[in-house]
C-alpha cells in the first residue's frame, strides 16, 4: 500500500519536471508538447466515457466549441485573459453537452457514436457556411494576456505552455478523484451491466448525463487551449476526421490511467510530426499503419506496457 | 412548381446515388457488424480507376457506348480485388474484437487507402464527362436534366432489386439473412461463416467502387471524395437503420429530398440539413427506421 505521500508527490514532481522542461527545450518541441497536452484533455475526455462503455465519435464538436468560444471570446467580447477564455469554452461546451445529453444518454455503443458524430456535423456544417466566422478559412486571434500580464514573443509562449501545462495536471488530479470515487466506479459498473446498476438503485441516466457534462468541458478546454495556443481557428476542428484522430489517441493510449491520455497524445503527435517531415506525401499512410498496428499487437494500449503484472506472492 | 419538380427529380438523383453506395455499408453492417470507414476508400478507387479506364478507353477510339459496360466493370473489379485484400488481409485479424475498435481499424484502413491513391494519382483533379455527355439531355415539364443523372436512377434501382431478389429468393441470400439473424446459431447449424463474411464484404466493396465508377463522370475526381460520402452514407444508413437495405433506401430518399430542398431553397443549410435529419429521426427512432429491436442483455 503507498502512502497519500507518494500517491500526490510522484505526479507533482513529474508535473515540476514538465514545467522545467518546457523552459529547456527546443521551441519546435515545446509546441508539440504544448499541443499534446491540449489534445490530451479531449483524449482525457473520451477516456472518462469509455470507462462508462461509450465512444464518441463526435468529440470534435465540444473541441471545436471550445475552440471557437475562446476565439469569439477575444474577438467579440474582447476578452483577453487566457484564464477568462479556457473557463468561456469550458462553458460553452458544458452547457452543450447539458442539453445534448438529456438525447445522447438514451444511446449506446455505435449509435452513441453515430449521433454525437451527427452532431458535430452538425457544428461544422454551420462554421463552413457561415462566413461571419470566416467559413472554411476560419479567423486568427492575438496572444491574450495571462493574470493580466502583456507578454510578448518568447514569453508569451513560455507562459502558454505553463497555463496548459498546469491545466492538464489539475484536470487529471481531479479527474484520477474523481474515478476513485464511488460515482466515478459507477462508470465501469454501467459498462459491466446497466441493469443491475439500476437494480443497485442508481439513476444510469443521471450518471452518464453528469458524465458527458465533464468530458465535454474536459474537451472544451482542450479546444480553447489549442485556440490559444495556435492563435487560429478553423471548421476542421469540429470535423469528424478530427473525432476519429482522438478516439484512437484514446485506444493508442488505453484507459489505465488518467496520465495514459497525455502520453498517448505526445506519442502521437511525435508520430505524426516525423511521418510530416519525412513524407509529407503518405504521412496519413504511416498513422493509418500506426493505427493497425497498435491495435493488432498492444490491445491494451500504451499504458499496458507500464502496467506491472500481478504478484504471485504478496509480502506483508 | 418548378423549384419543387427540381427538388424531387435532383433529390430521387442524388438519392440513387446515395442507395448504391449505401446499400454495400449497410449490407456489411448487417452481415460483419462493422461500420465500415474504409468504404469511403473503397468509392473513391472505384472513382480515380473509372477516370483512368475511361480516359484511356476513349483514347483508343472504341466504341463509345461500351464505356458504361466498362464503369461496371471497374467497380466489380475494384471491389473484388481490394475487398479480398482488407478482408483477408486486415479485417480477418479482427473479428472478436470490440466493434469500435474495428471501426478504427477501417479508419486506418480509409487514411492508408486515401494516401496511396495521393501517390498514384496525385493531388490534382481529374475529368473523365465522355460518359457523361454522351446521353445529351432530355425536358421534364420545362427544366433539362440530364440522361445520365436519370439512368442512375435506373441503376439504383436495378441494384436495388437485384440485391433485394439474391437476398430473400435464392439459397445463399437466404443463408446470409441467417447470419444477419443471429451469428452464433447459423456457425451451430453449419452455415460456413466466415466464407459468407468474405463473399459479404466483397459484395459491398463491389457496391461502394460502383458508386464512385459512376460518379467519376459527373463531377470532378478530388482526393478529398472519400472523406466527404463516408459521412452522408453513414447518415443514410443510420436514418435507415443500420443492416437494413429497406432503410438505406428510404435514408438515401430522405437524405437525397432533404438536400436537394435545402440546394434549392437556402442553401447555405446544405450539410446542417442533413445531419439535422438524422438527429431528427434518432430522436424519435433510436434505431433507425428499419430497425428490429435487440433483446437487451441482463
Amino acid at each position: 500500500m503507498r502512502g497519500p505521500a507518494v500517491a500526490i508527490g510522484l505526479p507533482f514532481l513529474l508535473f515540476c519536471g514538465l514545467i522545467a522542461a518546457g523552459f529547456l527545450m527546443p521551441g519546435w518541441l515545446r509546441f508539440i508538447t504544448l499541443i499534446a497536452l491540449a489534445k490530451g484533455l479531449v483524449v482525457l475526455s473520451l477516456m472518462l466515457l469509455m470507462r462508462a462503455g461509450l465512444v464518441s465519435f463526435g468529440q470534435g464538436l465540444y473541441y471545436g466549441l471550445g475552440a471557437y468560444a475562446a476565439g469569439l471570446g477575444v474577438n467579440l467580447l474582447k476578452v483577453t485573459e487566457a484564464l477568462a477564455l479556457l473557463a468561456l469554452g469550458v462553458a460553452v461546451a458544458g452547457a452543450v453537452a447539458w442539453v445534448l445529453g438529456f438525447l445522447l444518454t438514451r444511446y449506446r455503443e455505435i449509435f452513441f457514436a453515430m449521433l454525437s458524430l451527427a452532431f458535430s456535423m452538425i457544428l461544422y456544417g454551420l462554421l463552413v457556411k457561415s462566413s461571419a466566422l470566416g467559413s472554411t478559412d476560419g479567423f486568427n486571434l492575438p496572444t491574450p494576456t495571462f493574470l493580466g500580464f502583456a507578454f510578448a514573443g518568447t514569453a508569451a509562449r513560455h507562459a502558454l505552455f505553463v497555463l496548459t501545462a498546469s491545466v492538464a495536471f489539475a484536470a487529471a488530479l481531479l479527474l484520477h478523484r474523481y474515478l476513485g470515487s464511488t460515482r466515478g466506479y459507477l462508470g465501469e459498473a454501467i459498462r459491466e451491466n446497466e441493469i443491475r446498476v439500476e437494480y443497485l438503485g442508481a439513476s444510469v441516466r443521471g450518471a452518464l448525463h453528469v458524465k458527458y457534462v465533464l468530458s465535454a468541458a474536459l474537451a472544451g478546454a482542450g479546444g480553447a487551449l489549442t485556440a490559444v495556443a495556435t492563435g487560429h481557428i478553423d471548421p476542421d476542428l469540429a470535423y469528424w476526421t478530427t473525432s476519429g484522430e482522438f478516439v484512437f489517441v484514446a485506444i493508442l493510449s488505453g484507459t489505465g490511467s488518467v496520465a495514459a491520455p497525455f502520453l498517448g497524445s505526445f506519442v502521437f503527435e511525435m508520430i505524426r510530426t516525423y511521418a510530416f517531415a519525412y513524407s509529407p506525401n503518405t504521412w496519413q499512410m504511416v498513422v493509418g499503419a500506426t493505427m493497425l498496428l497498435v491495435i493488432i499487437f498492444m490491445p491494451g494500449g500504451l499504458w499496458s506496457l507500464f502496467r506491472r503484472r500481478p504478484r504471485l506472492v504478496t509480502r506483508s | 412548381m418548378l423549384t419543387l419538380v427540381a427538388i424531387l427529380v435532383d433529390g430521387v438523383i442524388y438519392s440513387s446515388w446515395l442507395f448504391i453506395v449505401s446499400a454495400g455499408l449497410t449490407l456489411i453492417f448487417g452481415v460483419m457488424k462493422i461500420l465500415n470507414i474504409a468504404h469511403g476508400g473503397l468509392y473513391a478507387l472505384g472513382a480515380y480507376t473509372a477516370v483512368s479506364a475511361i480516359g484511356s478507353y476513349f483514347a483508343g477510339g472504341y466504341p463509345p457506348l461500351a464505356s458504361y459496360a466498362l464503369l461496371l466493370l471497374v467497380a466489380v473489379v475494384v471491389g473484388l480485388v481490394f475487398g479480398l485484400l482488407i478482408e483477408r488481409g486486415v479485417l480477418r485479424l479482427m473479428y472478436g474484437r470490440d466493434e469500435i475498435v474495428i471501426v478504427l481499424v477501417t479508419y486506418g484502413v480509409f487514411l492508408i487507402i486515401e494516401d496511396a491513391i495521393k501517390v498514384i494519382w496525385g493531388a490534382s483533379p481529374y475529368y473523365a464527362s465522355q460518359p457523361y455527355g454522351l446521353l445529351g439531355r432530355v425536358q421534364i415539364s420545362g427544366l433539362a436534366f440530364s440522361v445520365y443523372d436519370l439512368g442512375l436512377i435506373a441503376l439504383a434501382s436495378v441494384t436495388g432489386a437485384l440485391l433485394w431478389w439474391g437476398l430473400n429468393r435464392t439459397r445463399n441470400g437466404k443463408l446470409l439473412l441467417a447470419v444477419i439473424h443471429d451469428r452464433e446459431i447459423s456457425a451451430a447449424m453449419g452455415v460456413d461463416v466466415r466464407r459468407v463474411f468474405t463473399v459479404t464484404f466483397v459484395i459491398g466493396a463491389m457496391l461502394g467502387a460502383l458508386g464512385g465508377a459512376f460518379t467519376a463522370p459527373t463531377t470532378s475526381v478530388v482526393p478529398s471524395i472519400g472523406v466527404e460520402l463516408i459521412v452522408l452514407a453513414f447518415a443514410v444508413v443510420v436514418i435507415g437503420g443500420l443492416g437494413s437495405i429497406e432503410g438505406a433506401a428510404i435514408g438515401a430518399l430522405v437524405v437525397g429530398i432533404s438536400r436537394a430542398s435545402s440546394v434549392h431553397l437556402l442553401p447555405e443549410a446544405e450539410l446542417f440539413v442533413i445531419y439535422g435529419v438524422m438527429s431528427l429521426v434518432l430522436a424519435f427512432r433510436p434505431q433507425g427506421l428499419f430497425r428490429r429491436v435487440v433483446a437487451r442483455k441482463i
